[in-house]
């Protein structure tokens, strides 16, 4: 996977000092770059009165919230629970999503039944169901957790369903010939080859469930990340609601590279274009 | 071993690939099937491989009406169709989920096309020839008393090609298969058949055939390959020429 490969040709020595040196600079911190020059400049904004610290806090003073409200235990306890929320939603709606996308992408009868009536459902901004959510499901945990299942439901079901339908009709073939009912089918064939595709889906629900979750807990929560939001907003501490969007952004990026990381371990056979390898 | 008899295929599109076929291949026996592209060769290997149903008439292998695929037929594509996610190893021994445990006849596939010390490799590591070498392995390891393979080696250079063949021979030797091979390559029908099938016409049919009575290992070089190469190319481009002719008038 990591292998390189464009390689300076050899033939050319004054071509090799530039390439060694891009090398030294670590992938990460070219990532750093960008937000250490804006945290730098708003810090400076802040400092010299350019910026209003009332409305936009500074990033020192975020710093310092954040690590009041960790010292306290609050942090970890919002944390934690907005955390829970997003991962039984996200298992939850994964389920259902990988079941009805194998069905409808392996047989076109079970298809033209339900995509329909799941394409139409898929218009519905999820968020206008919240209120009947409440009203079923009650203001507690069930109705949050089936808010972000429907949220994770869609792009995953959607991602699956289409890359089981488009799978290489070459390969089925072969599954054919070695006589491959309909079940040694999607195991043996249909599901290795969408996984690549399947994983995509995958991040883009978990995605999903952590915008819903912050909906959800909106609404009538006491704990949570998204209650932390609200509560910064009715009580005034500017510093509080970027604490938490920090916390947010942290809790969503580590999630997403750690199924990406998990993902990578099945999918270490694909052939595909990296962006590494053209760099 | 392969025998069909009056068979005719027609698309859902309406196109007439084959009418009123008449084949008959003898166990252990080696036909070619040569003729342009679009002929419909292919379509025939398809029907006794039970990939399609003929519209009419019956193919049957080894005395039983074809109804679907067999594991007695062995196929080999014109792509390798290698599963990208599995070993070479894995990829071979994919035929053999029933009796999963055989190690040694995975091994011995794999050793039969030379590719033990790939054995772990995946298919994006594989050069093409090792793919498709990869492929008859997959399709060997059961020993199917009848093997189809449809253009297996167009994809690959001339050398890799030639390799590939003799390779084939070798696998032929080994116990004897039934092999019905497709092919647009005049020189790798003479090397390999006993007997060539010129395939023409639309809707494709037989124009005519040509006993290969030459001893193995054939010898490109040799003048009585040559005019075998002259008959089977005369007779080519009269089918060929026939077809043109029909669509012009």
């Amino acid at each position: 996977m990591t292998r390189l490969a464009v390689d300076t040709p050899a033939l050319r020595p004054d071509a090799l000092a530039p390439s060694r040196r891009r090398r030294r600079v670590p992938r990460w911190a070219l990532g750093l770059v960008f937000p250490v020059v804006v945290g730098v400049s708003w810090e400076i904004g802040a400092i010299s009165g350019a910026i209003s610290t009332r409305l936009i806090p500074a990033p020192s003073e975020i710093a310092r919230t954040l690590a009041v409200l960790a010292s306290d235990g609050d942090l970890l306890g919002h944390s934690l629970t907005t955390t829970f929320r997003v991962l039984a939603g996200f298992v939850l709606g994964a389920t259902v999503a990988t079941v009805l996308g194998a069905a409808t992408g392996v047989s076109e009868r079970f298809c033209a039944v339900f995509d329909p009536t799941l394409q139409a459902l898929r218009n519905i901004p999820s968020i206008a169901w919240t209120p009947l959510f409440i009203l079923w499901f009650g203001i507690f945990e069930t109705s949050k957790v089936l808010m972000i299942a429907l949220g994770v439901f869609f792009p995953v079901y959607l991602t699956f369903s289409g890359a089981i339908a488009s799978v290489d009709r070459r390969l089925v073939e072969v599954g054919r010939i070695y006589g491959l009912g309909t079940t040694t089918l999607i195991r043996r064939i249909l599901l290795p080859a969408s996984l690549p595709t399947y994983l995509i889906g995958l991040r883009n629900g978990l995605g999903l469930g952590w915008m819903f979750v912050v909906a959800a807990e909106f609404l009538g929560a006491s704990q949570g990340l998204g209650y932390l939001l609200v509560d910064g907003q009715q009580t005034g501490r500017p510093a509080v609601i970027i604490s938490s969007i920090v916390m947010f952004a942290l809790l969503g990026r580590v999630t997403d590279r750690l199924l990406a990381w998990g993902g990578a371990r099945f999918t270490g056979w694909e052939d595909g274009f990296t962006r590494r390898a053209v760099a | 071993m392969i025998e069909m008899h009056q068979v005719s295929k027609r698309f859902d599109t309406g196109l007439l690939a084959v009418s009123d076929l008449d084949l008959e291949v003898e166990a252990s026996e080696i036909v070619a099937v040569i003729g342009p592209s679009g002929c419909g060769k292919s379509t025939v290997l398809r029907l006794i491989a039970g990939l399609d149903v003929p519209t009419t008439g019956s193919v049957s292998v080894a005395g039983h009406e074809v109804r679907g695929p067999d594991p007695s037929v062995g196929v080999v594509f014109q792509e390798p169709r290698l599963m990208p996610w599995l070993s070479v190893e894995r990829n071979v021994s994919f035929g053999l989920a029933r009796h999963e445990g055989d190690q040694s006849l995975v091994a011995e596939a794999i050793e039969r096309v030379g590719l033990s010390a790939f054995a772990g490799a995946l298919p994006k590591e594989l050069s093409g020839g090792m793919a498709s070498r990869t492929a008859i392995a997959r399709a060997l390891v059961t020993k199917p008393p009848v093997l189809l393979l449809d253009e297996p080696f167009s994809s690959l250079d001339a050398f890799t090609r030639v390799d590939l063949q003799e390779h084939l021979l070798e696998v032929w030797s080994w116990y004897r298969p039934t092999m019905f091979l497709v092919t647009h390559d005049i020189d790798e029908a003479l090397v390999l058949a006993d007997r060539v099938v010129v395939f023409g016409g639309r809707p494709g049919s037989i124009q005519t055939e040509v006993i290969v009575d030459l001893p193995r290992p054939r010898d490109r070089t040799d003048r009585s390959f040559h005019s075998f190469q002259d008959l089977a190319m005369g007779e080519l481009r009269r089918s060929s020429g026939e077809r043109f002719a029909s669509r012009v008038s």
